[in-house]
């Protein structure tokens, strides 16, 4: 079995609130000073449930991340977790795309790579939040799509899939090849081991350009947008906090109550 | 012909349309002057009276509904074909959802098989000129992104409680049109095989006026029993961080966040939690909060209107036991 995912470098999420800030000339977050990025920690949960998938079943497991300025450690990571093979598409034509072009150079990029038998990708990225580009690659490549997954098993050229739901999880199954999109309620990634790292170390990401997929430069990237983006803006919701103090914790829990009985509140 | 007005698609879920559908239609009404057309709702699977009611008195003018075996429970490839022929027929120029557990899986589906635009999780929607403008959360809540589309049908999906539905006005008049559709089963390939219901007890979290919400900082599941002790005195519900729900001290169907559920409960009570963005996504309609946190540089602060820096081991049974007191509970 082969199993393909994409893996998005992002700012690290666990920034604290107060140190984001917003680059205007590129309408994307500042780089935080010392703060290297990481691969999203969605697509870190189905390459969690592409490596399970792997000791189960002997499988094989590629990656292929788009981006610019990918710092190696972290685009290898996938590699020292225990996946096979790592692609990357790198070209100034595959930048600032949105949900549609970004999704047609990994349709494109996975028809290059050949035969699969399974997508998995994060529910959505961390930076866009956006939840599309997963539905959107299935769409072109005319495969069954399943979202939010918890858990993922493959069958008898079947893809069995636990998902999250508002009121608990549903169990659905879908003919293979297929793509399925997970979510953090699959469980912590693992981290990579030693041997793992060396294993990374000495292997060499493929590098694929929008002449190598083949791509048209007015679908792909910045070109290629249905929706543009009009600006990025820090919503201010400073309120201003009443500390209710007391001798001791406990005092100061009883006049927590009795402040929010005087308000009303309880 | 210029595609016009709004269609809804609603969500109905046992028997009764969801609230985020009204909210949906109050939306479609305020952009109905700048789009043209009518206001539409479709409903798909068993379509009662009173859901069609429902929907006309939170302003529908037009209910679509479609009713055929195999619609009354969601099926992402069924539901995309109804989608597709209805919207055939309406010639909306926008199409809403809502960011629910169907709406994430619906509309991305629908939108690129109609080569529709899309913006998901909107918490702010506008015409300007010839072009629809989405506000959105991005980075996790850090930051929002407004984005553009001219095309000519655009697809969104709002985030429930980021707008207010319309009071139900019964004398409200609309047409209700039976539309059949053909479902083509070949090309439905996801197929659900089991529902497993997490029962929450108590309150649903969304409709609970009072939250309790624990993070990570609690340390373990045990202190949740805490929690739901003081949910029980003041009437409310227990939440939890992704943290928590993560480790699995506590079901999924309890996380309040960007990813789980969002409350708008007029008093949230945020214990040992820091208050990430992601989280605040999920809390931060709420009236007022309350947070215990032993940082008091934790970015919980920054949002609430009441605070306590402290070690909630200390500040929580002292705090429960009066309020027990108050209530006389």
């Amino acid at each position: 079995m082969r199993i393909i995912c994409f893996a998005k470098q992002v700012p690290d999420p666990e920034v604290p609130a107060a140190s984001f800030k917003i680059d205007p000339a590129t309408n994307k977050a500042a780089p935080v000073a010392g703060v290297a990025p990481v691969i999203n920690g969605f697509d870190l949960n189905a390459i969690e449930a592409a490596l399970r998938l792997k000791e189960k079943h002997s499988a094989t497991v590629t990656v292929i991340s788009l981006g610019k300025n990918l710092v190696q450690d972290v685009i290898k990571k996938p590699l020292s977790m225990g996946c096979d093979e790592l692609i990357l598409l790198q070209d100034d034509a595959f930048e600032d795309g949105d949900a549609a072009s970004i999704a047609e150079a990994l349709a494109l990029a996975v028809k290059k790579a050949g035969q699969f038998d399974l997508i998995l990708c994060g529910r959505q990225a961390s930076d866009t939040d956006r939840g599309q580009v997963g539905p959107a690659v299935a769409e072109l490549l005319g495969l069954p799509c399943v979202t939010l997954a918890k858990g993922v098993e493959t069958g008898e050229g079947t893809v069995k899939v636990e998902r999250v739901v508002a009121d608990g999880t549903e169990v659905v199954e879908a003919p293979l090849p297929a793509l399925v999109t997970v979510s953090n309620e699959l469980g912590e990634p693992r981290y990579p081991t030693l041997r793992g790292i060396m294993t990374a170390g000495r292997k060499t990401p493929t590098v694929w350009t929008a002449a190598d997929i083949g791509a048209d430069p007015g679908k792909v990237g910045a070109k290629g947008r249905t929706v543009s983006t009009v600006k990025l803006f820090i919503p201010q919701v400073e309120k201003n906090c009443e500390f209710i103090a007391g001798e001791n914790g406990a005092d100061a829990g009883r006049k927590l109550a009795l402040r929010l009985r005087e308000v009303k509140l309880i | 012909m210029t595609n016009q007005g709004i269609l809804v698609v609603a969500e109905i879920a046992g028997g009764k349309v969801s609230p985020v559908t009204h909210e949906a239609l109050a939306l479609a009404h305020k952009l109905q002057p700048k789009l043209g057309g009518g206001v539409a709702a479709l409903a798909i699977g068993a379509v009662s009276d009173a859901v069609a009611k429902s929907l006309i008195s939170h302003g529908a003018t037009k209910v679509y509904a479609v009713s055929a075996p195999g619609l009354a429970a969601y099926s992402p490839d069924a539901y995309v074909q109804v989608v597709q022929q209805v919207i055939a027929k309406a010639n909306p120029r926008l199409v809403l959802l809502g960011q629910t557990d169907i709406g994430r899986d619906l509309a991305p589906k629908a939108a690129f098989h109609l080569k529709a635009t899309l913006t998901m999780d909107c918490v702010d929607l506008g015409v300007e000129g010839a072009a629809i403008r989405a506000t959105k959360p991005v980075y996790g809540g850090n930051a929002q992104a407004i984005y553009e589309s001219a095309a000519a049908l655009h697809m969104a999906t709002i985030r429930p409680k980021a707008f207010e539905a319309m009071p139900a006005n019964d004398a409200a008049h609309g047409v209700v049109e039976q539309v059949s559709v053909t479902i083509d089963q070949s090309k439905v390939k996801v197929k659900t095989l089991e529902m497993k219901k997490e029962q929450a007890q108590g309150l649903r979290l969304e409709d609970a006026p009072v939250v309790i919400s624990g993070g990570r900082g609690l340390g373990g599941p045990e202190p949740f029993v805490k929690l739901e002790e003081l949910a029980k005195i003041l009437g409310g519900a227990v939440g939890a961080s992704r943290a928590v729900c993560d480790a699995g001290w506590q079901p999924v169907a309890k996380q309040v966040g960007l990813t789980g559920k969002t409350v708008t409960p007029d008093l949230y009570i945020a214990v040992a939690i820091s208050g990430a963005s992601q989280h605040m996504a999920g809390c931060s309609g709420a009236k007022n909060i309350v947070a215990i946190n032993k940082d008091k540089d934790s970015s919980i602060f920054k949002e609430s209107r009441f605070g306590v820096v402290g070690a909630w081991e200390e500040v929580l049974p002292a705090f429960t036991e009066m309020c027990r007191e108050l209530r006389g509970a």
